[in-house]
């Protein structure tokens, strides 16, 4: 017995969603059918569960399909990609294509082309199936690894990795590695210092091509350098050496994306009491913008509460027609706001923020 | 954020939690309320203000909202948003049961 299939449909316009939705839901395997509107928000989702297909538009605002079939196609190497467009263009075909998708459909206007795309979708889902020992790419690598395919296949890409509050990056572009950064060191420097993390996560982002070149060595003198300096630095026990650490590409659901499981959360950011030190975010695409709201709302109402000697700030919820929010704070981690689809009513937001914010807390 | 600092000593001078509601304009001016009339009028002000910032700095992130609960360890508000300003409820939390029906 073979497991239901599901699908993520991805697209700014709330009524194709549902239209497309209750469609691909009434072909004969039945696939259990996921939707969301915003990239940011259906690479979380894609983070979060395992999906058989992605199907999605490629014109939408802030991140559009292009971006998302780049970030999608190397996080998810083996996931299946439909792109469904409003307007047929030979550019945006030819650029789909590339990224690697499967399918490439204009949004059908007739029942013929109901029934073509629902026979299709219906086609692609049974070759999952049949396929799905298959081997398309390779999921779990250390960032060495990544490192050299990203430049021996003459990617330009930019490598976002975190470490808990650590954040590094590193600028690739046609092959070469251009730059790198921590919150306290660039270049080289930072460099061997992101390789010298033994685990984190990292995500592979648009290219950002002018990023101005600090690093001049080529990278296989690079990653030899960051060896040695390993090896003279810690003198690893055999085995543990930083290649045997793999990071999580997008992996298990840890940290926010593990909150973001639990019914209508759509997204969750956490605010360290510092006001410079990074925010941790899920879902979220204005993270730093909603950032310093949260704490302006948090410092206004928590001050309120202590003028009225209301007793201690104990939580905010904002109910909005297309979504709700919740924001909390405790004294060592600082705040946590989160998202929820407008779906939910307001006890069952305020029930599932106590149930999200512990669970953040402990 | 005069009222958090210079005025504040003032809204700690009332020695109980009020409960009523009170509306305030787009700007902050307090239009009607059935606050206790031991309570200031400057004082619904300063909270509908800060209410306001808040629901003004949601919009400005994309986060709008049209009803916000605010909840403290003894008290409560709620406020709905009404043509850019406010209806505004406060609730004192009563840490006693409800006394029975005599």
């Amino acid at each position: 017995m073979s497991a239901q299939n599901k699908i993520l449909l991805l697209d700014d316009d709330e009524q194709m969603l549902e239209l497309y939705q209750a469609l691909i839901e009434q072909i004969p395997s039945h696939p259990d059918v996921q939707v969301c509107n915003t990239g940011a928000r259906a690479i979380a989702m894609l983070e979060s569960e395992p999906f058989t297909l992605l199907i999605t538009d490629l014109r939408m605002p802030k991140m559009d399909g292009l971006q998302v079939l780049a970030i999608v196609r190397r996080k998810f190497p083996q996931l299946r990609i439909v792109v469904l467009t409003g307007v047929p263009d030979e550019e945006y075909r030819s650029r789909a294509y590339a990224q690697g998708v499967e399918m490439f459909w204009q949004k059908p206007s007739s029942a013929e082309d109901i029934q073509l795309f629902q026979d299709c979708i219906e086609a692609m889902l049974d070759r999952s199936t049949q396929t799905l020992e298959g081997f398309r790419g390779v999921q779990s690598k250390s960032l060495v690894d990544l490192i050299q395919l990203e430049c021996l296949s003459r990617s330009s890409s930019l490598l976002n990795i975190t470490r808990g509050g650590l954040v590094g990056k590193i600028w690739i572009q046609n092959g070469e590695i251009m730059d790198a950064a921590t919150a306290q060191m660039t270049g080289e420097e930072a460099f061997k210092e992101i390789l010298s993390w033994k685990s984190g996560n990292f995500e592979i982002l648009p290219p950002d091509p002018g990023r101005a070149r600090t690093i001049h060595i080529s990278y296989q003198g690079l990653l030899l350098d960051s060896a040695q300096a390993l090896d003279e630095s810690k003198g690893p026990p055999a085995g543990t050496g930083p290649e045997a650490e793999s990071l999580t590409p997008g992996g298990a659901p840890t940290g926010l994306a593990a909150l973001g499981r639990f019914e209508g959360v759509g997204f969750v950011l956490a605010i360290p009491p510092d006001d410079n030190a990074p925010v941790d975010s899920w879902s979220l695409e204005n993270s730093m913008d909603v950032a310093n709201w949260a704490r302006d709302a948090h410092r206004r109402l928590a001050k309120l509460g202590d003028g009225l000697r209301a007793g201690q700030f104990a939580g905010a919820f904002g109910f909005g027609l297309q979504e709700h929010w919740a924001l909390d704070a405790q004294e060592q981690k600082g705040l946590l706001c989160v998202g929820f689809r407008c779906a939910l009513t307001a006890e069952q937001v305020e029930q599932t923020m106590k149930h999200v914010f512990d669970k953040w807390a402990s | 954020m005069g009222f958090l600092t210079k005025q504040a000593p003032g809204l700690s001078g009332l020695h109980r939690l009020p409960s009523g509601a009170f509306t305030v304009d787009a700007r902050g001016n307090l239009v009607s309320s059935t606050l206790p009339h031991w309570v200031p009028e400057v004082w619904a002000v300063q909270i509908g203000q800060q209410i306001l910032a808040v629901f003004k700095g949601a919009a400005g992130v994309r986060l709008p909202f049209c009803e916000l609960r605010v909840h403290y360890a003894a008290f409560r508000i709620t406020a709905r948003e009404l043509r850019g300003g406010a209806i505004i409820f406060l609730s004192p939390k009563s840490a006693a049961p409800p006394l029975p029906p005599s």
